[in-house]
Formats: C-alpha cells, structure tokens, sequence
C-alpha cells in the first residue's frame, strides 16, 4: 500500500473552489486528481496550473450524478492504484428557483448531483480509507445550508444533507482513523456567484461583516489544513468561512 | 486455496491477528475482538475475493469463521 502515490481527489475540479483546492493540495504534496463533468479543457488547465508549480495532476471525466460511473471509477482508478489520502466532495450545481415554482426535474436533478452524488463518492472512498486505515474527507457544503437563502430550496436542501452526512461519516469511520468534515462557505467569488446581478452582490456585501466577498483560496486554505496532520483530532465539524456572514 | 483456507487468510488480515487464533469454531467478536467495523469489512472482503453478494440480513448471521465458510460454500 505505502508504495502507491498519495493522492487528494477533488470531485469538480474544473474551476473555482475545487481548482483552488487542487493548485494548494498539490502544494501540500499530494498527486492530485480532478473530475470533470462537460469539456476536458478547463480540468486540464487546473493540471496545468498544478504541474507549473511543481506538482502532479490528472483530469478524469465522471458524472457525479451517475452512480454506476462512480462505482466504476473508484474500481479502475483509485482502487489499488493510488493511495488515496484525501478526498474533497466539491463538485456541484446550482438550477435556482422559488419552491413553488420548483419543477420536480429541478428538484432531483440538484438533490441527485449533490447529495447523491457527494455520499456516492464518500462511500467509495470509505471503503478504500477503512482498508488503508487512514484518511481525510472534506465535504464541501455552504452558508446557505446554515442560513437557508431564497430561490434555492434544491441546492440549500442537499447542501445541508451533507452537514448530516459529515457527522454520521465522522461517527462511523473514525474507528479507522478517517475524518469527516465540511467546509461551508460564504459568499465566495467564482463562475457560480458570477452571474449574479450588481444589486444582489452589495445586499450580500452588506450582511458580511468583513464587508468583502471571500476567494476560492481562502476555501482551499482551509481545506489544505483539515487535510493535514495539524488537523488529526478534528473531525465531524463543519467549519465556516464566510467573512462574518453566519455566525 | 481452499474455500476453508481462503476465509481464514481473510479473516487473518483484516483482524490483524495470527493465523493460529483463527479457528473453525471461532466467532468473530466474542473470540477474535471484532467490532462492527471488522464485520462489514470481512463482508466486504469476502464479496469480493469470491465474487458473491451477501445482503445485510444474511450478514448478521455470519458470527463464526465456519458460518462463513458455509455461506461461501452454499453460495459460490
């Protein structure tokens, strides 16, 4: 086992938080794989990023909506190819909407993409960690899943399961020394936040406390830091970083 | 390797014990110190190294080395 390449995996690592993550884990030394849902291209220039500053990336396609293709990824390429030391549940989606305009399609698609795919993956990676008896999961929730936050009853719904989920995986996996936790932040300036009008950002900007928006990084950060050894005896926690924005 | 050989390597391994403790007659938590953890791994294992499938139900009545040679053996 020790001989296989320690490795973080980053579900979405096309950009925003889940770039960041990949660029600072590799910095932690990790060989980092990223996933990609759509076009390759923006996955591979995260690897570019990463193998600039000195370290090891690969892009894989896989539909974290799609159960069987999770199943069959962790079969071929993680199980007894890597050593896999951490894993970044970051992958997600927005389709916004008020609950009674909700259409079910809406509904499930984000819950599936989300929280399905999120626990799909965390189950996979388990069994590999309860073997390797040791290993890091960071699920990455959001403060709307704290707050709650109109328009996105999908998206706060799954993003708050992975709270629940966290907690119940910190409980059942510890024995084997693998620690849950979630990440939940704020307002966070990436493609996701982007399309928001001028309006709605100051209203934002005005409830955060440190009255500016955080960055991917200041994510990857902490994520950097629950995968490290500084951070053994944390676990089923769910760390906020959000400016002051939900206390 | 036999079934019989097969399970008791398993069980060596993911109970981290010595292949002498592991007898027959042996049950899992009472005799060989496994929590609920090391069962669903030896589940796991076992699934996997002989290519079945054992539901939870089915699971909770394997609580000897020899009730998992069996079901390996009525299974396989």
């Amino acid at each position: 086992m020790s001989k296989l390449t320690k490795t973080a995996l980053i579900t979405g690592g096309s950009r925003g938080i889940g770039r960041a993550c990949a660029v600072r884990l590799a910095k932690s030394g990790y060989q980092v794989y990223v996933t990609y849902v759509s076009s390759p291209e923006p996955a591979l220039e995260t690897c570019k990023m990463v193998e600039q500053s000195g370290g090891k990336a690969s892009a894989f396609a896989l539909d974290i909506g799609d159960y069987q293709a999770i199943v069959d990824f962790f079969k071929e390429k993680i199980k007894d190819q890597v050593f896999l030391d951490v894993l970044v549940n970051n992958a997600g989606q927005t389709k916004d909407g008020l609950l009674v305009r909700m259409s079910q399609e809406q509904w499930q698609q984000i819950i599936n993409v989300n929280l399905n795919g999120s626990f799909f993956c965390l189950q996979q990676a388990a069994k590999i960690m309860m073997r390797q008896k040791t290993g890091r999961i960071i699920n990455i929730s959001s403060v709307t899943a704290q707050s709650g936050n109109p328009g996105q009853a999908n998206y706060t719904a799954a993003k708050a399961g992975l709270i629940g989920l966290t907690k119940t995986a910190a409980q059942e996996l510890a024995p084997r020394n693998i620690t849950v936790n979630a990440v939940a932040p704020g307002f966070i300036e990436t493609d996701m936040t982007a399309s928001l009008n001028d309006e709605v950002k100051e209203k934002y900007q005005s409830m955060i406390p440190l009255k500016r928006f955080g960055s991917a990084e200041d994510i990857a950060e902490t994520v950097a830091f629950l995968a490290s050894p500084e951070a053994s005896y944390i676990t089923g926690q769910v760390l906020s970083i959000n400016g002051g924005m939900y206390m | 390797m036999s079934v019989d050989q097969k399970v008791k390597e398993i069980v060596v391994e993911q109970l981290g014990i010595s292949a002498d403790e592991v007898k027959s007659d042996s049950k899992f938590v009472e005799d060989l110190g496994a929590d609920s953890l090391d069962l669903t791994e030896l589940i796991m294992a076992m699934e996997e190294e002989f290519d079945i499938e054992i539901d939870d139900e089915k699971a909770q009545e394997i609580l000897t080395v020899q009730a998992a040679i069996d079901y390996v053996n009525a299974n396989q």
